[in-house]
Order: structure tokens, then sequence, then C-alpha cells
């Protein structure tokens, strides 16, 4: 586990300022679920005096997340907008006596959301644009090059393993190696022509070898002129697997049924699977029973224990499955209210 | 508080009475067992003992099929070495995408830096492996094939049984990772077509530090590492006596008890996950739901990420893991729900409660207890989620 000072403890164990601000009038968004983080500042700043009277966060990620999040509020409320604007991710860091350097992108984030709250309130319009600051460089975890400029410049990074570390770009496929390692050679040489770096600090391009991008994970292979596997007159009816006994329920379907059945043999075939696969319904303390059955539609009662249950969509999902292989054809398995 | 122990996935406490069989071998039968001297001999017969006890957990015809190492990882090692360097005219290994790293990094390795062809098979969203491409991949090229016996993230089990004959009628070896079946799940080596099979046996209460590979008599076999004549030539080095002896101690009381243990670990593992998925609402139960190790249940809750689940379930001393990326340093969740096609919203909110024989229903309870508010409050902190629950809250970010 990840040595945390006792400070982002604090901050992660009784976060500050949690919860939605209904009032808020600049609100800064930044992150995604498919990212692994994401969070939503929500400052109350009075128009008067630009002063951030009030600030709230809410925030879907790890522990340096939150506690991130929570300093951030702490650090703004009570400063102009000018004030908080001039904030870096390294005072939320600093905040919090330190976060692990992996998770520095956490108090990133907490910048980020700042200047998209900011933004917001001085009306410049960055929800138009996603890349306004230039190219996307990162697709794993859509990074910017303004994103990455910005914390370069703040934190003097120097190495691309120190920008995964703050900005995630880098940390998914690799495949943006090339252009990550040119913008950081670009921006590191800006940087030692103002004097804000030395020369023998700066990342230069070509520095490190570059490994290859990974390859792409091996789905679906070309098969080669292959006999095909049963003799399964539906070609996109999946070969049952014949290998060993399931544990429960025995496996349906013997073989893909052959095409051309009737939709009363149908019928009768989805009712033989749901009677098949009934005893798992009821083991726990539901029930399934067949309403109708039209084209691709198969629509089925859940009672007790199963109906309102989380795991009865699995449940069916597994349904649904037999079914379609044993019809030799996809299907959609839906729970209706029994007439 | 007493603390609540659900990652047996990762390690098991070893069992006291296997402790106190190893001390006699740090303390007083100290020997080396190559030596002629009673020192010695003695500890050979401790080491035969412990390697009997071993065949009868695998169901091992022969007690020399037993080739002990250094772990899991050593015998995956030398499993997929040997099987190339014995079958020169064959380059190709067949494996699944949702491995252990011991097999993965290693193939990886041999793709990049040896020339080796490797097939990673897809599984499908309850992690079952995709018969189809499996049979499609292999060839008269194909030196091995390398599937688990179970998954340690999901506990889906793979019916290595009848991959082992298909994997032979291509003329190829099979081995499986077995890391987390054995002591589980009954395994009968002489009855199926397995070439060769790895195990660790601080898995099931033994010591860490300590492995074996299984390899079937008459199978082609190049060690990974030479020098001495230990394990008849197949695996040089010192044997490390107190641990053999610990894993033969573990062995033995596994096999004693393993049938009533598993009928009692699975009614505890169902009543948590049932509890849970019923208490808490959006989430989900991962792997598949029929044939699954008896003590592992990987539960995703959505809209919320995992290392935070943790570090609120640790406070109340509950100890569980998560195959978040951000507890494992990498940045993507784990390759194994990502092969499963778990969605984003949930992938980065899985937990694994991985259960032993030593488990109790006051542990179950205090999970039953604990998690539903944690879960609560996290929701409530994170912007995907409504206090109505109904659906997600949109979430538009200005950068993404």
């Amino acid at each position: 586990m990840w040595e945390y000072t006792e400070k982002v403890k604090d901050h992660f164990f009784n976060p500050r300022n949690a919860g939605a601000l209904a009032d808020a009038n600049a609100v800064g968004e930044v992150g995604s679920l498919s990212c692994g983080d994401a969070l939503k500042l929500m400052l109350k700043v009075n128009p008067e005096t630009e002063v951030i009277e009030e600030a709230k966060f809410q925030t879907f990620g790890c522990g340096s997340a939150i506690a991130s999040s929570s300093a951030l509020t702490e650090l703004v409320i009570g400063k102009t907008i000018d004030e908080a604007r001039r904030l870096t991710n390294q005072d939320i860091a600093e905040f919090l006596d330190g976060l692990p350097p992996e998770k520095m992108h956490c108090s990133v984030m907490g910048q980020e959301a700042l200047t998209a709250a900011v933004a917001a309130w001085r009306g410049e319009d960055l929800e138009d644009d996603d890349h306004e600051e230039g190219a996307l460089i990162c697709k794993c975890f859509a990074v910017d090059e303004g994103m990455i400029e910005r914390a370069v410049r703040t934190n003097k990074l120097t190495s691309i393993e120190m920008v995964t570390h703050y900005t995630k770009a880098g940390g998914g496929c690799n495949s943006c190696r090339e252009p990550l390692e040119e913008l950081l050679a670009d921006v590191n040489a800006a940087m030692v022509a103002e004097g804000m770096l030395k020369p023998e600090e700066a990342f230069v391009f070509g520095a490190a070898p570059a490994p290859k991008p990974k390859k792409k994970k091996a789905q679906g292979f070309v098969i080669p002129d292959m006999p095909p596997v049963a003799a399964a007159p539906a070609p996109q009816a999946p070969a049952p697997i014949a290998i060993t006994p399931l544990a429960a329920p025995a496996p349906v379907a013997e073989a893909p049924a052959p095409a051309g059945r009737t939709p009363a043999q149908e019928a009768i075939a989805i009712a033989r699977v749901i009677e098949e696969l009934r005893p798992v319904f009821k083991a726990d303390g539901g029930d399934v029973e067949l309403v109708d059955f039209e084209g691709g539609l198969v629509l089925v009662s859940l009672t007790g224990a199963c109906s309102g249950c989380q795991l009865a969509n699995q449940t069916l999902g597994g349904l649904q499955k037999r079914i379609a292989e044993t019809l030799g054809r996809s299907v959609r398995v839906m729970p209706v209210a029994k007439t | 508080m007493t603390p609540v122990y659900l990652d047996n996935n990762a390690t098991t406490r070893v069992f006291p009475e296997v402790v106190e069989a190893m001390v006699p071998y740090f303390t007083e039968q100290f020997g080396n067992a190559s030596s002629i001297h009673a020192f010695g001999s003695d500890v050979g017969g401790a080491l035969r003992q412990a390697r009997r006890s071993l065949q009868a957990l695998i169901g091992a015809e022969f007690d020399h099929e037993i080739i002990f190492t250094s772990g899991g990882t050593e015998s995956n090692n030398t499993a997929l070495r040997s099987a190339l360097a014995a079958n020169p005219e064959r380059n190709e290994i067949v494996t699944s995408t949702v491995e252990h790293p011991a097999i993965l990094s290693l193939c990886d390795w041999l793709e990049k830096h040896e020339g080796v062809t490797v097939h990673r098979i897809p599984v499908d969203k309850q992690g079952r492996l995709d018969i189809d491409a499996y049979r499609a991949a292999l060839g008269p090229k194909t030196a091995l094939v390398s599937l688990m016996w179970a998954n340690n993230e999901t506990g889906t089990i793979f019916p290595v049984d009848g991959l082992a004959d298909l994997a032979h009628e291509a003329g190829a070896l099979f081995h499986t990772d077995a890391v987390q079946a054995v002591g589980k799940v009954p395994i009968d080596l002489k009855s199926t077509a397995i070439d060769m099979l790895s195990l660790s046996s601080h898995k099931f209460h033994g010591p860490k530090g300590l492995g074996a590979l299984y390899v079937r008599r008459g199978t082609r076999f190049r060690p990974l590492l030479r020098g001495g004549h230990q394990e008849r030539g197949r695996r040089a080095g010192t044997e490390n006596a107190p641990a053999i002896v610990g894993l033969g101690k573990a062995a033995e009381m596994t096999m004693a008890t393993m049938t009533d243990d598993m009928a009692r670990i699975t009614a505890l593992r169902d009543r948590l996950e049932k509890g849970l998925v019923q208490a808490v609402g959006h989430c989900f139960v991962t792997g598949d739901p029929y044939d699954r190790l008896p003590n592992t249940s990987t539960i995703a809750f959505e809209y919320i990420e995992g290392e935070a689940i943790l570090l609120l379930l640790n406070k109340q001393g509950i100890a569980a893991s998560s195959g978040s990326a951000c507890t494992s340093g990498s940045l993507e969740p784990s390759h194994v729900l990502r092969a499963m096609e778990i969605p984003f919203t949930a992938a980065h909110g899985a937990i694994r409660f991985s259960l032993s024989r030593e488990t109790t229903d006051a542990d179950v309870d205090r999970v039953l207890d604990a998690v539903p508010a944690i879960i609560d409050q996290l929701r409530e902190m994170s912007p995907f989620w409504s206090r109505d629950g109904a659906a997600p809250q949109t979430f538009d970010p200005a950068y993404a």
C-alpha cells in the first residue's frame, strides 16, 4: 500500500467540503470514469469582491484524489479568484505534506479543476472545444498538450516517467511515447531559454530509448483454413463446449440447433431451456417463467427473490446465452411484469 | 478489534501446526539431505514424507513427478522454458489473456527476445475461455499450452482437463498454473492428460518461498537451474528442508478436511456475496457464476474507486484487495477485468474478497456490516452518483 502522510490520511478519512454545492456559480469538472479519477469543483464566488466564499467537491478516485480535492477546497476558500488561479498543484501537494510520486497526478487534477472553474467564472468557454489547448497527446487518459506543458513547467519535470506520474499521459498503451518525448523536449528547451532550467537537466528528444508501443491484444485470431469445429450448420452459433461437465446446471445444447425451426418449435426449445435453468433461480429463492416470445425477444417474468435482485441480470445473461446457443441465433431476454 | 483477513488469494496464514512441524528442521535436524551421515539421512526421510503428502493432494501417480521449487513463479518459468527447450522444432506457446503475470510477463519476454510466437486466447465477459479461438490457435508449431486452472482475481475455473486433451491432439504439451486451485478444488492428475502443473505452498497455509512443479513421468524436461543433482537433477540447489516439511504438513491438513472446508467456505462466500449485492446495489459479481473457486468473490461496485474502498475497509480492520489501478501502481484497471470487458464504470471499483478455512461467520457479518456504509460514503462523494440512485449524474468535464 502507498505511504501516505498523516495529512493525506486525515483529508481522506475526514474530507472537508465534500458534497454538492447547490448555489455554486463557478464549476470546474475534469477527468472521467474511464480515466479512473474525476473531480467536480463547485465554487460560490461573491460577484462584488470575487472572493470564493464557499467551495465543495465531488470526487471519483483513490485516497489521494479525495484528499487532494479536500485540500484544494481548503486552499481556495477565502481567496479571490485572482489569488486562487495562482495556486498550483505543488501548493496542493505541499498542503498535504507531500504525495507519493506516482500519485502527483491527483494534485494536478485539482489544479486542472480549479483552472476550469476559474475559466467558467470568467466566462471563458472551454467546453466548446475539448482540446482547445493543443493536440490530444495521450488518448488513453485524454491528456492534451496544454495540460502536459502546465504540469512540466509548474513541477520542472524532466523525464517521461515524471510526466506520467503527474499527468498520467503515457501510462496506458504507451503509443504516444514519441509525441510525448517531443513535447517534453520542446517545453524543456523553452524553459532553458527562459532560465527556468539548467541546460544539462533538460530532456533531449531521442535521449531515452523509446520502447515500442505495446502490441494490441491478440483478440480474435485470423483463423486459418480449419475445418468447422462441430457439425454446425448455423455459422454464428458458438460451438458447445463439451469438454468437462459444467457444475450446474447441465449443459442445455448438446449441438447447435438445426436452422429452420418454426417459431412454435423455437418456443418449445426456449421453454425447455428455461425449465432446465429454473433450479438456479429457485436456489436463490425466486423463480422464472416464460411470458412471451416473438422474433428475437424472449420475455420472462421473475418472481420471488429474483425480482429486483441485482444478481438476476447476471443470471438472465446466462439464460440468454443458453437460449441463443440452442436456437443458433442471438436473442434478447427481457424481464417483464407478469400480466 | 479482531482483524478480518479476506485476502487469502494473496497469501494465507501459515497453520500453527505447520510452523511446529518446521521448527525442528531449523534447530536440530539441520543437516543437508544429500549428506551421508545421520544428520542428512533423517532429513531425507522427512522430505520423502512431504513429497508423498503433496502427491496425495494433487493425485499424482508417482512421487518423483514432483519437483520442489522456490514458488509458483519459478515453477511457471521452468515449465515454459523446459517445453521450448525440449521441443526445438516447435516455437509457439498458447496461453490466455487472463493469466498471472508470472506467465504473461515471461511470454512477453519470450516473444520479444527469443523468437517465440505467443497466442493469447481471449475470454468472454464471465472470464470463460474462447474455446473456438483456442482450437484455432493450436497447431503443429505449438510447443506448449499454458492455461491457469483457476483465475486469481475472479476465481473462474478453466476446464483444464478437456483443454489438455485438445492440446495433446495437436501434439503439444499442456501446463497449468494451478497456484490458486490446489487445496481449493479436487485435483487428480493421474486421471488427466495434464503434463505439468505449478503450485505454491503459501496459498494453502504453507510457508512462503516454496512451490512445486509437477512433471508427468515421461515428459521431456530441461532444468531451469543447473548444478547439483537434487530433485533428480531437475532442480539444482540444496533443498529448503524446513519449508518442504511445512508444505507437506499443509498438504496433509488441507487434504484431510478439504471437502468439508470447501462446502463451508462456499456457503460463507455465497452469504457474503448475496448479502453485499442485495444491500448495496449498483454492483455485480464478476467471473463465471457456475464454475468458480469456492473461496473467491470479486464484486465490482459502480461509480467509486477501489483503493478508497480498501483504505476505509482497512480502517475497520478488514483486509481485502482490489483490481483497481490505483493500488497496483499502474494507471489502468487489472488486465483480467479489462479482458472480460468489465465496463470502466465498475472496473475501477472491483474488490476481491478471498476466504480461507479460517474464515468465520463473524468475519462475514463484519464485512456485511461495514461495506454498505463505506460504499454509500464514497458514492456520496462521487460526481457520477446521484442520491436517488436512479441514474448517475451527467458529468461534463471541460477537459477530457
